[in-house]
């Protein structure tokens, strides 16, 4: 009944390695669709659903398993009920969308039909935060997270890196119960490689310092982050950096332990400050381990003006430079 | 959770001993149930009750369905979504009477610590999705319809709309959907009653040319009398109306059917009955209002 009998799937390159990266490049959508591609191949459950975006790195899938290639055109509510309606099925689906037209044209469906049901949905919600630079306001995202964690039952997953990306997109895939993965637009720096691991509700601490702790999530923030703690080196501040992949379920136990052990934590993310990753650092220290919290992020305004991803992000103080500065000034604030 | 001793299901051709009743028989004791919910809670959706009473007598007991209420996961079951879920009196009352949960707990209807609350919520016996915000169940039927037929499976998908749901956007991305993968295994039932909560369907916000809608959509269309059991079986046994197309049913129907004071009006599209209004409500259903169900 599916096209998957006898069909190979996978690359034999581990995922990460130099010769998977050649092969496959670092842009988490393409990933994110190449994982999806490899559980369908083991798994004759797995859907792709799409809402006419198909062509973002899905036509391997339409090729392979056209019968499990299901395009709803243009109108996401119906879009959401589809897939919600596959998975009572029994199917495991994957819906392949903007995160903005997935959380929110359609976010009473996601909140009914996913998250109150349950259902073993996979959002993938690209052109997130403001990742689609000059395409203007209706394709930035920058309040996905905020959504889909207020959700009951859903999983929110923001991968550092196209290795990332494709981990958690499998990961997404074993696990049973609703899932949203937040990607963006074209590739950003890897952050990963062969060696790393993932977990739902997992975390991983990519840099180890006493001065203050930088906790990012998601395409480019945890790379810069990277870049910004070795700024601060240079400056005679050890900063701790940890990748805060599962947004929800967060890492309660790595987080506090940072708290304890660096007094001050630093939160980056490509998403508004009002409910995203930073909303949900200070949510669990507040309640575990009162530790002063400043947020780096997208600020409570729409990103009106014309101008490219790299000039957006320094724009919002998300660059390196800019990161670097403010996490040292916060350092001043608090610890000297 | 109320815990109640299992009652046998009554259902024609199903138990001898009440082999004799007839649907209408039947239609009457659910509206009998909805006087009660009516009149024993806070308050019920009457109106959409008493017009969707025969529509779901008859999925549910003239053998339309394929599904065992001992069962309700049974891979083999038709699907059926009652996307109207505001009319869950009328619902719960025929899921208990064909034996998906015993008939004495419908008492526990809207009480603490019930499993039926007002809207249909997941986890009761019989409800394959929470229902109750408009707009829901096509889709989801567009879902289970598509995944059956990937499967090569005979599963069909019903969804009983009501009139006034028909306004939101989402039945026609999915209508859309249904016609251009040729589902004919999906079937949408409207209960076309005519009002809203605000008033006339006509006045509030029209649906008219309702079955040309649905045609130009794709669909194969049939509309019968919504509170003829035999004009409903007959439509509903022979389905698709249209081969390798959805179908809608539209049944003509009067909200608030049954009861002379409820009757073609959107004033009981929700409300609570009075003693005195379940006494008269009772009567002219042909019960004795001492007796309880």
């Amino acid at each position: 009944m599916t096209a998957a009998v006898g069909v190979v799937a996978g690359s034999p390159a581990l995922p990460g390695s130099p010769e998977w990266v050649a092969e496959h490049g670092l842009s988490a959508v393409d990933t994110s669709r190449l994982a999806q591609l490899d559980a369908a191949g083991s798994d004759g459950r797995v859907y792709s659903v799409e809402g006419d975006l198909g062509d973002f790195g899905g036509l391997a899938f339409a090729e392979r398993y056209p019968n499990r290639f299901l395009d709803m055109g243009i109108a996401e509510a119906n879009l959401i009920g589809t897939a919600a309606g596959l998975a009572m099925r029994g199917k495991i689906a994957f819906v392949n969308t903007f995160g903005s037209f997935a959380l929110m044209r359609a976010c009473e469906q996601v909140r009914l039909e996913v998250a109150y049901h349950a259902s073993n949905v996979k959002i993938v919600g690209t052109f997130t935060g403001i990742a689609a630079g000059f395409s203007g306001p209706t394709h930035h995202c920058a309040e996905d997270m905020a959504i889909a964690r207020a959700l009951p039952g859903m999983v929110v997953l923001a991968p550092a890196d196209a290795v990332a990306a494709y981990q958690l997109t499998a990961a997404a895939a074993r696990y049973q119960g609703p899932v949203y993965i937040r990607l963006g637009v074209d590739p950003t720096p890897q952050v990963y490689d062969h060696n790393a691991t993932f977990a739902i509700g997992g975390s991983n601490v990519l840099r180890d310092g006493g001065d203050v702790t930088i906790v990012a999530a998601g395409l480019t923030t945890v790379a810069t982050a990277l870049a910004a703690a070795t700024q601060l080196a240079g400056r005679g501040i050890e900063a701790r950096v940890v990748d805060l992949y599962s947004v929800k379920p967060l890492d309660r136990a790595v987080l506090v332990d940072s708290a304890r052990q660096t007094g001050l934590v630093v939160s980056i993310e490509e998403h508004s400050t009002i409910g995203g990753v930073g909303s949900a650092v200070a949510e669990v220290l507040a309640e575990e381990l009162p530790t002063p919290v400043h947020m780096i992020g997208l600020p409570d305004e729409f990103a009106h003006e014309v101008c490219s991803y790299a000039a957006q992000l320094r724009r919002c103080g998300l660059d390196a430079d800019s990161v670097a500065a403010t996490v040292e000034n916060q350092v001043q604030r608090w610890k000297r | 959770m109320v815990t109640l001793p299992v009652r046998q299901p009554i259902g024609l051709a199903m138990h001898s001993a009440t082999a004799e009743l007839t649907l209408t028989d039947l239609a009457a004791r659910i509206r009998r149930h909805v006087v009660e919910l009516a009149a024993n809670s806070p308050g019920a959706h009457v109106g959409g009750s008493m017009s969707v009473t025969e529509i779901l007598t008859v999925l549910f007991f003239d053998d339309v369905l394929r599904v065992d209420p001992a069962r309700p996961d049974w891979p083999d079951r038709d699907y059926f979504i009652f996307s109207k879920g505001h009319s869950s009196a009328a619902l719960y009352a025929v899921l208990a009477e064909r034996g998906f949960f015993p008939v004495e707990e419908l008492a526990t209807y809207k009480q603490p610590g019930s499993r039926l609350p007002g809207h249909p919520s997941k986890g009761i016996p019989g409800v394959e999705l929470a229902t109750g915000s408009l707009g829901h169940g096509l889709p989801v039927g567009v879902g289970l319809a598509l995944g059956a037929s990937r499967d090569g499976a005979d599963n069909r998908v019903f969804v009983v709309l009501g009139d006034g749901e028909c306004q939101e956007g989402s039945n026609w991305e999915a209508a859309m959907a249904a016609a251009h993968y040729r589902l004919e295994n999906l079937v949408a039932i409207v209960d076309r009653n005519q009002f809203q909560e605000d008033g006339p369907t006509e006045q509030i916000m029209a649906l008219e040319p309702f079955a040309d809608k649905w045609r130009s959509f794709g669909w194969g269309v049939t509309e019968v009398d919504g509170h003829d059991v035999h004009a409903l079986g007959a439509a509903l046994h022979q389905l698709p109306v249209t081969p390798g197309r959805p179908t809608c049913v539209i049944a003509q129907t009067v909200k608030g059917h049954g009861l002379s004071f409820t009757s073609n009006t959107h004033a009981w599209h929700y409300g609570k009955f009075t003693p005195e209004q379940r006494r008269q409500a009772l009567v002219e259903l042909g019960f004795n209002p001492e007796e309880r169900p």
